[in-house]
């Protein structure tokens, strides 16, 4: 085995994971769900502003693994200041990426989140790194709440094919 | 992309040895490498590294007498049991009767008809709640658990108490996790119908005072059902000594295959039980107008079990009889003594669950360091221990932590292998700075 054993906690994930970025609440949320992962507990909040198309403020909040902290940290940066259909393509990017069903170089958007990739190699750790993408899915859709083993898990049923 | 290691492990680089050999026990010295030699999945690698498996409360190896009985089994004695007269059906009949003699030796039960073959721990405890609770409990009626339960000993009570309007009761634990037993025997009430309790918990690796637990009940005509998965792989059970009037435990916590597991009953309260599943076997007559029940324990026993993997358990006991459980007692504390001294060494580490009395299990939180990053980053260094909520979701929320990472030690461990926890915690702490 020639892997490097720390591959997934690259310096950027844990970094995100010490300095969370937009962690927090807004003050008035125009869209916003919380997301559970009953496997381990871990529960996350996003809230976003969308003003027109575009979302202008996002913030998230939660108790969770570094991982999953730092893969909402990362996704708020990436789509703030995005349209709505562009932050939505970004969800589908990043779980296909996540549950090995598209490789990282194929993906047009998914620039720095790139380091998630190798999460598809440990499967109990996916869902860790989806929930926040799930959760802002769930947001956009104006479901209140969402957990990984929904009828709409993204391990079961990509985001988007519906 | 770039390959992350996984779980992906190397095959064993040496022969299993002889399975005929004779029990690792020199004297009163245990021989933990004679022990290990008899484990082929020892001696795996995972990440390159040599595996060291701290999952034991979640599910144990089993060594090579007990997978070679199962290839006997499958390769000379297979045929379905208590039905047909040719010579494979009287062969897996006398042998899947010969590994309940062996159980019902195990934990010192009375008699055979006592010891009821079932899918697991779980399967066992649903068994009481839909036989005797759906019997016996009803409206305004009271069940005492306690908070350091497992969800199976929790949930099928619950759904119990919905359906019948019966009100449950816990038993708290003070912050080492010890039952506060004046808080118990004042949960007793007129209504009180049964109190169900983990021998040992599986979270915590607390040993729970039963014997004085089941007394108190009893002195106010209160039957009690152990949760015996974590104790009867750990300690020598004897039901009588402890008067319960069910202990439940699972096969593959002990040495022995999934998909097995026992429930003892008293024998008086296995007959006043309604059947919990009907089908063959579980019979005496059937008609369209009436069926009459089998005699305990086959009334228990609907439909065809899992015969191969009750004689594997029968194999696994004679193994740890023949380790005697007392050696593998002494050996599995001392492995906790070390554990627990070494681990408190670790700034930043701080054990859950610190009551005198203990089985080798050690839950731990790291400072700033989720649980699953714990395991994940441990499982690149070989070390398997388990992380989340271990199915004790309100001994979580009464604790304050939503998950633990729990290394949970079998009479296989050894201290070295202590020493590769420890070095492999301060590698995930250099992780996260």
């Amino acid at each position: 085995m020639t892997a490097d054993p720390k591959a997934l906690y690259q310096e950027v994930i844990l970094d995100h994971n010490r300095k969370p970025r937009n962690y927090g609440r807004l003050d008035h949320p125009s869209h916003q769900a919380e997301g559970l992962n009953p496997l381990c507990g871990d529960h996350i909040h996003v809230a976003l502003e969308l003003t027109g198309d575009r979302v202008a403020a996002i913030a998230f909040h939660g108790e969770s693994c570094a991982i999953c902290k730092a893969s909402a940290s990362m996704m708020t940066v990436a789509v703030k200041g995005r349209s709505r259909s562009d932050a939505q393509a970004l969800v589908r990017e990043f779980v296909d990426m996540a549950t090995g069903r598209l490789a990282a170089g194929d993906a047009a958007h998914i620039g720095r989140l790139a380091v998630f990739s190798g999460i598809s190699e440990l499967p109990m750790r996916v869902k860790c790194a989806i929930l926040p993408w799930h959760t802002l899915h769930a947001a956009f859709a104006e479901v209140a709440t969402t957990s990984t083993e929904a009828e709409a898990d993204p391990m079961h049923t990509p985001i988007g094919d519906a | 992309m770039k390959a992350l290691p996984s779980a992906a492990a190397t095959p064993p680089a040496t022969p299993a040895p002889a399975s005929t050999r004779a029990p690792a026990r020199v004297g009163s010295e245990f021989d933990v490498a004679r022990v290990r030699a008899d484990f082929p999945i020892l001696r795996l690698t995972v990440a390159g590294k040599p595996l060291v498996y701290l999952d034991n409360a979640a599910s144990s190896q089993m060594p090579q007498p007990v997978i070679d009985r199962l290839v006997r089994y499958r390769t000379t004695q297979h045929a379905n049991i208590n039905r047909a007269v040719h010579y494979l059906s009287e062969t897996a009949t006398t042998e899947y009767e010969a590994a309940r003699r062996k159980l019902r030796r195990f934990i010192n039960a009375r008699e055979e008809r006592e010891v009821i073959f079932t899918s697991g721990t779980t399967d066992g405890i649903n068994l009481v709640m839909q036989g005797w609770g759906r019997k016996f409990i009803g409206a305004g009626d009271e069940i005492i658990l306690t908070v350091l339960e497992h969800h199976s000993n929790i949930v099928p009570w619950q759904m119990l108490a919905t359906e019948k309007g019966a009100t449950i009761k816990v038993v708290p634990i003070d912050d080492a996790g010890e039952l506060l037993i004046d808080d118990y025997e004042s949960l007793f009430s007129e209504r009180t119908r049964i109190v169900c309790v983990g021998h040992v918990s599986n979270a915590l690796g607390i040993i729970n005072p039963v014997r004085r637990m089941i007394a108190f009940a009893h002195a106010r005509g209160v039957p009690v059902l152990v949760d015996g998965a974590q104790a009867a792989p750990h300690l020598a059970v004897d039901v009588q000594e402890l008067d319960c009037d069910f202990y439940a435990f699972s096969g593959h916590k002990m040495c022995g295959p999934t998909g097995i597991g026992v429930l003892y009953g008293r024998a008086a309260l296995l007959e006043a039980m309604q059947p919990f599943k009907g089908g063959g076997d579980m019979i005496h007559t059937v008609t369209f107008e009436k069926t009459t029940y089998n005699t305990i324990p086959h009334k228990f026993e609907a439909g065809t079990p899992p015969i191969a993997a009750a004689i594997g358990l029968g194999a696994a006991v004679d193994y740890l009889s023949a380790l005697g459980m007392a050696a593998i007692a002494a050996h599995e504390h001392s492995l906790l003594r070390y554990a627990t001294e070494r681990l408190q060494e670790l700034p930043g580490l701080r054990i859950i669950g610190t009551a005198r009395h203990k089985a080798a299990v050690l839950s731990f939180a790291l400072e700033g360091i989720h649980p699953h990053d714990v395991g994940t980053l441990l499982n690149q260094e070989g070390v398997a221990v388990r992380t989340g909520h271990h199915c004790a979701q309100p001994l979580m929320k009464r604790l304050g932590v939503t998950a633990t990472s729990r290394a949970s030690f079998a009479f296989y461990n050894t201290l070295a292998e202590v020493d590769a926890l420890v070095a492999g915690i301060r590698s995930v702490q250099k992780v996260f700075g």
